[in-house]
């Protein structure tokens, strides 16, 4: 009796379960909208001649690959340079450009320069955000003396502004790039 | 002697009937639950004005009887009395069943012995209504957080995860109602759900023991129950307000129930829960306020024999995330960790924003149940659960309305169970449980998915046999079978894929491959028994001796199958393993047990050995444009978890007793000889408390709660390079916080206003001295101090 009632519920429940299982389609990807994967840092020289590009990559975002970075070549000791940030992300196609909403969103966004090693150069904010802090998609940029060392692109999310540095600025690391930078 | 007298009454009574009547029935009167025979019970013969007693074996012969129909009331002093209709024809044997236990269940307050045991040979802690009351504006985790043995893993105050002896998350099943919840509960930062205020009694089980729940519960299982209903006509309701200093909220929880002579019920309840930022005792934990709103509606027939019900839960909940734990990455996390404030502190507010959850958690049951005089109740169950749940993270925007993560569970279960005297000495449960599982990621959200789509299909047996031996003896064996069935859509990163060699691995599960994504079909089968071998040995004194053996397998969770990528809330990549197979913990515990009413005390050291013990450790440094980040990758090894739980209680004077607690626990991985890492510090819980039933029941209890510093842990560290200082710093995730002692305390008072209404006004102050410490299970220690003193204020009315 026991035995029968088991069996037949049993039954009875693989027959439920296999008529709720429905023809699945595959579910749709996603495409990660808000991964910056592409930094270009363009200093073009301020007398003319062609720009300098500092670029670094990562397509797979967060995954096991890490980033191509590439220095075009060194920059020109005492020379001056305009310079702008673009940042991408290229998992969809064609391209989004994260800049557009960087500037749009300037206040809660900050780039910051920083040096390393015995690098001479200095930078200098050219744009700003509503408030008039600094934003930073656009700086200029004069090399020193010849020297070489890690200079560090940060771009921070919801930082006190103003603030003196990455030091007191505060908010979450949307980007860090280091690229190995020497001037001649 | 008055029975006696009025039998003897009756009996002279009797005119002789002429035509064939010389008939007799005998039989006997049971107990509808465990088949006992009652003694003295009456029956009364309508018509006739003839009764008969039952003798010592609960046995009666009545002659004289024609052949006809009789209606014959049956009562006893301790059953409701009912009525049963006989036809008689020649001498008929007939056994009549009553209800016993009647005045237990007629308590409005019923006593924990009116829920049923649910392991005999482990010894079962349980919070009765009464304690769990004054839990009412905190959480599950909090309460059973007062039983020893039992911690939690915090994320802030309001994600509250149980933890039994040193294990959590899919290694604890809570059965909420008759029901497994099915709640994301893989989630270290997942609370359950479930509203504390529709709890009437709370058990936890430390192991696999109650196979009847479940076969993959290596930590062990937490049984919420409804209050019992009783049997009779009657109204009565139970209204409890709780206002809280820190976090400056409140909760409010009712509940009404309306129930019937003839077994029909009714009952409804609700909860709204409200805080704001709460404070630690330096500065306000910004972003951490929670607002929970809950119903619940339960509904049935409850008859001696046979029952049906229906039972539905909403649970809505709405919890802050605190707002200084949110980071970018490795140098985030060092500012983060080197600061002794949190790095963003607000003035307090009620609002709740970003990082925040929102959990909508739908439970809805139907059960019925019979007793057949054969093979005993049977039961069988249907529940439907859908769990949404959303993350908001703190995006640009452009994004910042839409969720980060969200997922749609929906769990069907049909459940057939039986409970069987076969014999009185050996009870038998035996059941089949079937569910189908189903998740869906919703591709909206921007964020690939934490979790893939997936079906899921279980089928389980299992059979529990417990054999009385003797007055000292109670044997208890039962084994557990299931199957699981997964059928998943997942995107893997075509560089994860391939760094993991799947490629050459899982070249058969592909479906499709995108520019940067591979869709594959892992289609997965995890065949899991489980058992238990047990046996209790009763002194003959206060004393008793539980031994218990069990065996449980759990299956792979999602998240350590699937996870793939950046974990916002730990701020570190995560990374599971496809190829995991089922972990299996064998689980040896004794307690010594001493119950009387002075002195109380039970010891229960226990072993936990867990083969393919499925951890999350950190492996490497893992670079992306947003900087450095740690990278955890689940792993499979042997563990072994040892510890010992105390529990006394000494009534020491008139009205005055002491309540002592001790857990320790230490858990090792056994493959490369290091400790486990969460694994709870030594607690130690001391209680004094007055209580006086002649005063207005009042209750004042002063509790210490002092928690060691965790000195086994792993060394999980890491460096990186900081460019402004050109630096590699070292980033400690690794160090507990050091030992810290807390001060309770809790009063209250009764006041009987009418005759059928009573008010109780309760107050009480948790860290009385305002102490500033940080929890070493608590996932946002790095970041911030766990809460300051907070004075509570209840008021409960019962009518």
């Amino acid at each position: 009796m026991k035995k029968v009632k088991f069996l037949s519920t049993v039954v009875l429940a693989t027959l439920l379960f296999t008529a709720c299982s429905k023809d699945d389609d595959t579910p749709l990807p996603v495409n990660e909208e808000e991964v910056i994967t592409t930094i270009t840092v363009t200093l073009s020289p301020q007398a003319g001649g062609p720009p300098i590009t500092l670029q670094t990559k990562d397509l797979d975002g967060d995954g096991p690959n890490a980033p191509e970075i590439i220095v075009s070549g060194p920059l020109t000791a005492g020379a001056a340079y305009n310079g702008s940030i673009v940042l991408l992300n290229e998992t969809v196609t064609p391209a989004e450009n994260i800049t557009l909403e960087v500037e749009k969103e300037n206040i809660d966004h900050q780039i910051f320069y920083t040096l390393g090693g015995s690098l001479d150069l200095t930078t200098t904010y050219t744009n700003f955000d509503d408030n008039g802090n600094p934003l930073g998609t656009q700086f200029s940029l004069t090399a020193g003396a010849a020297s070489s060392g890690a200079f560090t692109i940060t771009l921070r999310h919801l930082p006190t502004k103003p603030n003196t540095g990455l030091g007191d600025a505060g908010g979450e690391t949307d980007i860090a790039a280091t690229f190995n930078v020497s001037v001649q | 002697m008055r029975n006696y007298a009025l039998l003897i009454l009756l009996l002279s009574s009797i005119t002789s009937i002429s035509q064939n009547c010389d008939n007799t029935l005998s039989g006997t009167v049971r107990d509808l639950h465990d088949g006992s025979l009652l003694t003295g019970a009456t029956l009364i013969f309508a018509g006739i004005e003839q009764a008969v007693q039952t003798d010592l074996d609960g046995k009666f012969t009545i002659t004289n009887l024609c052949n006809d129909t009789y209606s014959i009331q049956v009562s006893h002093p301790y059953c409701l009395t009912k009525g049963f209709t006989v036809k008689i024809s020649g001498n008929t044997v007939k056994s009549f069943k009553l209800e016993h236990h009647l005045e237990e269940l007629n308590q409005i307050t019923v006593e924990g012995k009116a829920y049923s045991v649910k392991s005999k040979t482990i010894l079962e802690n349980t919070i009765a209504k009464e304690e769990l009351e004054r839990f009412s504006s905190g959480s599950l985790g909090d309460a059973l957080n007062s039983l020893s043995g039992v911690s939690s893993l915090n994320t802030g105050n309001t994600v509250i995860k149980p933890m039994i002896n040193g294990l959590h998350s899919s290694r604890v099943v809570i059965i909420n109602n008759g029901v497994r919840m099915e709640d994301q509960e893989w989630g270290a930062e997942h609370a359950p759900n479930v509203d504390i205020n529709s709890v009437g009694n709370l058990t936890l089980i430390k192991g696999a023991g109650a196979l009847q729940y479940s076969g993959d519960a290596i930590g062990g299982v937490i049984v919420a129950e409804a209050s019992k209903i009783p049997v009779k006509d009657s109204l009565y309701g139970k209204t409890l307000l709780t206002a809280a200093s820190n976090g400056r909220g409140s909760s409010l929880t009712s509940q009404l129930t309306k129930s019937y002579q003839n077994g029909w019920y009714a009952k409804v309840q609700g909860t709204l829960k409200r805080f704001g930022d709460f404070e630690a005792r330096d500065y306000v934990l910004s972003n951490t306020g929670i607002f929970e709103r809950n119903t619940s509606l339960h509904a049935g027939l409850n008859r001696f024999d046979y029952g049906i019900e229906a039972y539905y839960s909403l649970f809505k909940n709405e919890i802050g995330i605190l707002r200084a734990s949110h980071l970018g990455g490795a140098q985030d996390q060092i500012r983060a960790i080197n600061s002794d404030r949190p790095l963003i502190i607000n003035d307090f507010t009620y609002e709740i924003n970003e990082p925040r959850q929102d959990v909508t958690h739908h439970l809805a049951r139907i059960k019925g149940f019979k007793r057949f005089d054969s093979f005993g109740k049977l039961s069988l169950q249907y529940d439907f659960q859908r769990n949404n749940r959303l993350e908001f993270d703190i995006r640009r925007r452009a994004y910042s309305d839409r969720a980060s993560l969200d997922l749609q569970l929906d769990t069907h279960t049909l459940l057939l169970d039986l409970d069987s005297h076969l014999t009185d000495a050996i009870t038998l449960k035996t059941g089949v449980m079937g569910r189908y599982q189903n998740n869906f990621a919703d591709p909206n959200t921007g964020v690939r998915r934490l979790i893939p789509d997936y079906d899921k299909y279980d089928l389980g047996i299992y059979a529990i046999a417990d054999y009385r031996l003797n007055k000292q003896w109670l044997l208890e064996v039962g084994g557990r079978f299931d199957y699981t069935y997964m059928n998943v859509f997942k995107f893997y990163r075509t560089s994860f894929w391939q760094s993991r060699n799947y490629d050459e691995l899982f070249p058969e599960i592909v479906v499709e491959e995108l520019d940067n994504q591979i869709l594959t079909n892992p289609q997965l089968n995890f065949y899991n028994s489980s058992g238990t071998l047990g046996a209790t040995y009763s002194f003959d004194n206060n004393y008793k001796l539980f031994f218990n053996y069990s065996i449980a397998s759990r299956a792979p969770n999602p998240s350590e199958l699937f996870s793939e990528g950046l974990h916002h809330s730990a701020s570190r990549i995560e990374l599971g393993d496809l190829r995991f197979n089922s972990e299996i913990g064998h689980k040896v515990s004794l307690t010594f047990q001493r119950d009387n009413d002075i002195f109380s005390f039970s010891v229960n050291p226990y072993v936990n050995t867990i083969s393919d013990f499925i951890v999350i450790e950190p492996t490497e440094i893992q670079q992306t444009v947003r900087g450095n980040f740690q990278v955890w990758e689940y792993r499979q090894t042997n563990a072994q978890l040892l510890g010992l739980d105390v529990d006394a209680s000494y009534n020491f004077a008139k009205n005055f007793h002491l309540n002592n607690q001790f857990s320790l626990v230490k858990g090792y991985d056994r493959t490369r000889d290091e400790p486990l890492i969460s694994m709870p510090p030594v607690n130690t819980k001391n209680e004094i408390v007055y209580q006086n039933p002649q005063l207005n029941n009042i209750r004042l209890s002063l509790q210490s709660d002092y928690n060691l510093r965790q000195n086994e842990f792993p060394d999980n560290n890491f460096a990186v390079f900081i460019p402004d200082t050109e630096t590699m710093e070292v980033v400690d995730v690794s160090t507990p916080p050091e030992a810290y002692h807390l001060l309770n305390f809790n009063s209250s008072i009764d006041f009987r206003t009418t005759k059928t209404v009573t008010l109780t006004v309760g107050f009480g102050v948790t860290n009385l001295l305002n102490t500033s410490y940080r929890n070493y299970l608590n996932r946002l220690r790095y970041y911030a101090d766990d809460l300051g003193r907070n004075f509570l204020f209840n008021l409960k009315i019962n009518y």
